[in-house]
């Protein structure tokens, strides 16, 4: 009796689920272009939302927050503080007998925190090599793109006071 | 017996297509390049490229926007049953 019994010699499973997987994988060139468009629409999107961010952008009111007092590093030395925020670190170097720059520690490229070389006179991140210049942050050498953000201080007295953050 | 219709050969239809997704991929590399520079310049403060940068990408996406609806149609009338009759 084959009255319930299959004339194709196929297995049932092939009968019954006929996708291949070869076809399943197949791109099509009109898939593939549209994947292409729909990334180019993410970075089209990428750059409207840059540009809706600089509209709103407010520049934030810094606090005046003493740094340090004026001889209590000596000339060539550093001290580390933290501005405007207690998550924003800071370095403060002496150049010269009444020269002081001040500097975020964040390295522009993966923010690694920066050291200041007595020897080479710069600023430099031990992850990547990036070197910043000491006079105005500038980048010298290395992947990171963007100078360091530069503390503004103030003499007040005898005390140097933090007083702004430029990028 | 009916005139065959004129139709291009499908290579040429092929050829158009592949340069058409050759262009979107040179686009998508400058809209790319364009995205990583105008963050740089925003997070280095400098807000004032942010309006030309996104104009530039919307125009490009605009551009791969047409070559995708060329792509298609041309695909559409490439895998046409009826072409070679």
């Amino acid at each position: 009796m084959r009255w319930f019994g299959r004339a194709s010699s196929e297995p049932l499973w092939k009968e019954e689920f006929s996708v291949r997987t070869a076809d399943e994988r197949y791109v099509t060139r009109r898939q593939l272009t549209k994947f292409l468009v729909l990334t180019s629409l993410g970075m089209f999107v990428g750059n409207v939302w840059i540009f809706i961010r600089s509209l709103f952008y407010r520049a934030p009111a810094y606090p005046r927050q003493t740094v340090a007092k004026l001889g209590e590093i000596a000339v060539g030395q550093v001290k580390l503080f933290t501005y405007p925020a207690p998550d924003d670190h800071c370095i403060l170097v002496r150049t010269g007998e009444n020269q002081y720059v001040s500097y975020s520690q964040k390295c522009t490229h993966l923010s690694c925190a920066v050291y200041y070389s007595q020897s080479n006179d710069r600023l430099e991140c031990p992850c990547h090599q990036g070197f910043f210049s000491i006079k105005d942050g500038s980048v010298l050498q290395g992947p990171p793109s963007r100078p360091l953000p530069r503390v503004i201080l103030e003499a007040d007295g005898e005390y140097l006071v933090a007083t702004e953050v430029k990028a | 017996m009916p005139a065959p219709t004129q139709l291009p050969p499908p290579t040429r239809g092929l050829t158009a297509i592949a340069g058409a997704m050759s262009l979107i991929a040179v686009l998508l590399i400058v809209q790319v390049w364009l995205l990583s520079a105008a963050l740089e310049s925003f997070l280095a403060g400098h807000r004032e490229s942010a309006l030309p940068a996104a104009v530039f990408s919307g125009v490009m996406f605009l551009i791969c926007l047409g070559l995708y609806v060329f792509v298609d149609r041309v695909d559409q009338e490439v895998r046409r049953p009826d072409r070679d009759r």
